[in-house]
């Protein structure tokens, strides 16, 4: 069952491809972006930069962002955490933690259904806003809109006024 | 937009075949590489490259201007129609 507006998210802790593990629950960020994606659903990289640049400009603004594949790696190698940690080696690094949930456990807990597919908590990690980073992957020029409104008003200390979207991308891979 | 290019190219929308590729061998069998792939008259309207694995998974095409996509680019696809509709 999926998190719903409101919820506490579950916490977890995972590792990622700089070596280190993460766990949600550390730290105090006045907002969290956690989203879904791997490295070969072609929704998910035609958002993969809208997400980067977000995350750039949030991160001046203590907001912390965190990446997680849930992909069975053992029918998409594309997704194991080696080929992950090559992705982003290849593109000279993410201003954000790249986390590998190997055992689906997290994805399932949250009720992530598709690449991408993107959670704003607030201060206290509950969920404000759930859904697609904007309306359309093919146009770049959105960049992450519905993102970014949502931490806008996170940070704002307000309600998102389109707290949840339709998740658009490849469903992930169950094993 | 297969539909509306079939139909931009004087081509019949009713004569899509659709297939569902439902598992890892008919994958292997058809040589899918991931969803959707479209072919006219048996050719892929932007063919994989040598070694792209087969498999149940979202295809990623190449736009003409470099970005990635889950669907081809529309003139890919009218390039892939042309001997068609000059038939």
């Amino acid at each position: 069952m999926p998190i719903a507006i409101g919820d506490r998210a579950p916490d977890f802790e995972l590792p990622a491809t700089d070596g280190e593990r993460h766990r949600l629950a550390s730290g105090r960020p006045p907002a969290t972006v956690i989203y879904w994606t791997c490295n070969h659903c072609p929704y998910a990289l035609a958002w993969h930069q809208r997400m980067l640049e977000a995350a750039r400009d949030y991160a001046e603004r203590g907001v912390r962002v965190l990446a997680i594949n849930s992909n069975d790696a053992e029918r998409y190698p594309a997704d194991s955490l080696e080929a992950m940690a090559e992705r982003v080696e290849s593109e000279g690094g993410w201003p954000h933690p790249y986390l590998h949930d190997q055992t689906q456990e997290v994805a399932a807990a949250w009720g992530a259904e598709r690449t991408p597919d993107v959670y704003v908590l607030d201060s206290d990690l509950r969920l404000r806003y759930r859904g697609a980073p904007d309306a359309d992957y093919d146009d770049p020029s959105q960049r992450a809109a519905w993102l970014r409104d949502a931490l806008d008003a996170v940070l704002e200390g307000r309600q998102p006024e389109r707290p949840e979207t339709e998740p658009v991308g490849c469903t992930i891979k169950w094993r | 937009m297969l539909r509306e290019a079939l139909e931009e190219a004087g081509l019949d929308p009713d004569s899509i075949e659709v297939r569902e590729i439902d598992t890892e061998e008919s994958a292997e069998r058809e040589e899918f590489v991931g969803s959707p792939t479209i072919r006219v008259d048996g050719r892929d309207v932007q063919p994989p490259v040598d070694g792209e694995p087969t498999g149940l998974a979202c295809r990623v095409y190449r736009r003409r201007d470099g970005r990635t996509s889950p669907l081809p680019d529309p003139e890919d696809l009218r390039d892939a129609l042309r001997p068609a509709a000059a038939r």
